[in-house]
């Protein structure tokens, strides 16, 4: 009934190619908005952002980064841990070193610098393929979370071998640090996340997004076609390390404030991020959302309701949790191999002929 | 002789050993990858949970007693008796087997002619729930393996090293009899898959699945006795590695020791997963030897990787993996 491209006119081609071209989801699209940026700060607690939204936004823009690469560009890559990493390093090193610059441009250059690393390690797709290169990005994954450990310049030769943020402020508000508000660093967070999105719903679609299709498809169709699979490849490589590099830098500055690399960056953490594009669906960027939604907020339901409501000794239920999350990982690919985002496209198709189905 | 080289054969020796544990490990991915093109995750965790199932089995625990005790509130920990190695081994295997048909009956069938990276992820996931399950099943606490296998220095070795080079070599004995376990464990899959009926059939199915059904191989057969088969290779990684420094959750790590060994090796070729293991066994000791101190130790995390990669980059489809041929 609302949902429908009939009498909708486009009338100029910038209507025509607009992001969401039915009425309904373009206006669903501002209320979600406006809602995260206008209500959600105000009614939000410590808890929530700590727990829930900032491990979401997060989140959402590693997945974002890791979609372009495994999604769209079909090159699987086990070294989300490692780029992100990196560019939690990267901000680090740029904080102490230019204390006077503003955080936000260190985190976009932290982002900067985790595309170069990613640039590098994406060299070997020219010749290897499939799980022969999943496996090799699991070099990236080991050799950088060995380098933060063990080269002392890195972490500034303090002497726990952890980096942690200095105070930093945007407009005079604490966004890093120990005495940050819940909301201020939820917005900062947001603006990265919304950022992110946009810039990436906008290359897919576009010229660069095809090409990273066509070489997902079958790449040596792709060549014969004119589209070069070094320059594809690469800027796959280049802005999937972007994106994951900001929420590596976020996750460090802005979420954990302290980190220790082989904790926090480890290999679990390219298989989690991994899980959320498969779980979400692959080569869509609301499949990263509701991917990074769906992870974020499973294990915080398990533990309320195992610990905290059925009283269970917390080890057996992190053990049980465990048991869980791998179980509804195999449930859902034999449900929907193609993840929350088909069952969302699967919905809006039905949306469009409600409720006259014929 | 210098004593450095002397140094760097002890290296190289124990890196041969090394590399046969390795390699055990990377011959359960091989046979899985052969026969159904799924890449198996979950290999490590299989080794891990076959020695959980073990040690459990011999001491006679009580599975779920962790689970029972804290929904009904009792006191139960063990049934009270112990059993002899041989016939704990052959019940795990018994286990191995049923885990072998559960996993192809309730994941593989539902996920027929899916891309293989979700064939992938859902490994992934049953590495998390089968790490979950054991736990869950044996308990997370450290736990002790002796099926009677020999340890500790081989005195043999370290005399005669002595008597020729004035320095005696440390061997361990496990490590020792490791390799022949390996060596007799390749054998024997050789030979299985040469001379008799099913191994024929499994080699049909990894050539080709459908000319495989056409000519009456049952597939969930072949599928449930590849991962059968896996599962006992896992189990035998599983006593070894289990013996070598307890049954603990850091036992499933071991995949990502045999992965770099699967991209030297080939998926698909068992002679790669050996030469391969044994490449990186050596290649990651004496670089740690030689480079390791150099630059900050623990290289051994990443050193296999990078020698992996490298060398795929002039060779894309590792030492033995079958040509890949791509056409439009």
């Amino acid at each position: 009934m609302f949902y429908r491209e009939a009498g909708d006119f486009k009338t100029s081609y910038v209507e025509d190619s607009q992001t969401f071209p039915i009425k309904f989801d373009r206006y669903r699209y501002y209320f979600v908005l406006v809602c995260a940026f206008a209500v959600v700060p105000f009614v939000i607690n410590d808890y929530w952002v700590n727990a829930i939204f900032m491990p979401f936004l997060i989140y959402s823009i590693a997945a974002i980064g890791l979609n372009i690469l495994v999604g769209y560009c079909g090159q699987v890559s086990l070294g989300t841990g490692g780029f992100m990493a990196v560019g939690a390093y990267g901000c680090y090193k740029l904080m102490t070193a230019f204390p006077d610059v503003s955080i936000f441009f260190h985190i976009i250059a932290a982002g900067g610098i985790t595309a170069l690393v990613g640039v590098l390690f994406g060299l070997p797709s020219l010749r290897i393929k499939g799980f022969y290169l999943a496996v090799a990005t699991l070099a990236a994954q080991f050799f950088l979370v060995w380098l933060f450990n063990r080269v002392p310049w890195f972490y500034n030769y303090s002497a726990s071998g952890q980096i942690s943020a200095p105070e930093r402020t945007i407009f005079g508000i604490e966004v890093t640090g120990a005495n940050t508000e819940a909301w201020a660093t939820y917005l900062f967070c947001l603006v990265f996340t919304v950022a992110s999105a946009i810039v990436a719903r906008n290359l897919t679609r576009g010229a660069q997004g095809r090409k990273w299709m066509a070489i997902r498809d079958m790449d040596i169709a792709a060549e014969i076609i004119g589209v070069d699979p070094l320059k594809a490849k690469l800027s796959a490589f280049a802005v999937s390390s972007f994106f994951v590099g900001i929420s590596g830098a976020l996750f460090f500055a802005v979420y954990l404030g302290a980190v220790e690399v082989g904790e926090a960056f480890g290999i679990n953490k390219s298989f989690l991020v991994l899980f959320m594009v498969i779980i979400g669906g692959l080569g869509s960027i609301f499949g990263s959302f509701a991917g990074a939604a769906f992870l974020v907020l499973l294990p915080v339901l398990l533990k309320n309701v195992l610990v905290a409501g059925l009283g269970w000794p917390t080890d057996l239920a992190a053990h049980l949790e465990f048991m869980i999350v791998g179980a509804l990982i195999i449930a859902f690919l034999i449900a929907e191999p193609h993840g929350l985002a088909q069952l969302w496209r699967v919905m809006k198709e039905k949306l469009r002929l409600w409720p006259f189905p014929h | 002789m210098p004593d450095q080289l002397i140094f760097a054969m002890e290296v190289f020796l124990n890196g041969l050993m090394a590399g046969v544990l390795y390699a055990l490990v990377a011959l359960g991915f091989v046979l899985i990858y052969k026969a159904s093109g799924i890449f198996n995750y979950s290999q490590g965790v299989m080794a891990l949970f076959a020695a959980l199932t073990l040690v459990g089995i011999m001491e006679g625990r009580v599975p779920f007693a962790h689970l029972i005790n804290a929904t009904f509130g009792t006191e139960i920990h063990h049934f009270g008796w112990h059993l002899p190695a041989l016939a704990a081994i052959l019940l795990t295997m018994g286990v191995m087997v049923v885990l072998a048909w559960a996993v192809n009956k309730l994941i593989f069938n539902h996920l027929v002619n899916q891309e293989p990276i979700i064939l992938f992820m859902a490994t992934i996931g049953l590495a998390y729930f089968m790490e979950g399950f054991g736990d869950v099943m044996w308990g997370a606490d450290i736990k002790k393996l002796d099926v009677g296998l020999p340890q500790g220095i081989n005195t043999a070795i370290d005399e005669i090293t002595y008597g020729w080079f004035g320095y005696g070599f440390f061997i361990d004995n496990l490590d020792i009899v490791a390799t022949i376990i390996a060596a007799l464990l390749v054998i024997a899959l050789v030979m299985f898959s040469q001379y008799t009926k099913q191994g024929r059939a499994m080699r049909a199915v990894a050539d080709d699945h459908q000319a495989a059904l056409s000519v009456g191989i049952s597939l969930n057969f072949i599928w449930i006795m590849v991962w059968s088969l896996a599962g006992f290779v896992a189990l035998v990684a599983g006593i070894m590695w289990g013996t070598k420094m307890g049954v603990q959750f850091s036992l499933s790590l071991i995949a990502l020791k045999a992965l770099p060994v699967l991209m030297l090796g080939g998926f698909t070729s068992i002679p790669g997963a050996i030469v391969g293991g044994l490449i990186i066994g050596v290649g990651e000791k004496l670089f740690e030897f030689a480079i390791g101190p150099m630059i900050g130790g623990a290289t051994e995390n990443w050193f296999a990787y990078v020698l992996a990669l490298i060398f795929l980059v002039f060779r894309p489809q590792g030492l033995f993996g079958e040509k890949i041929i791509e056409r439009v």
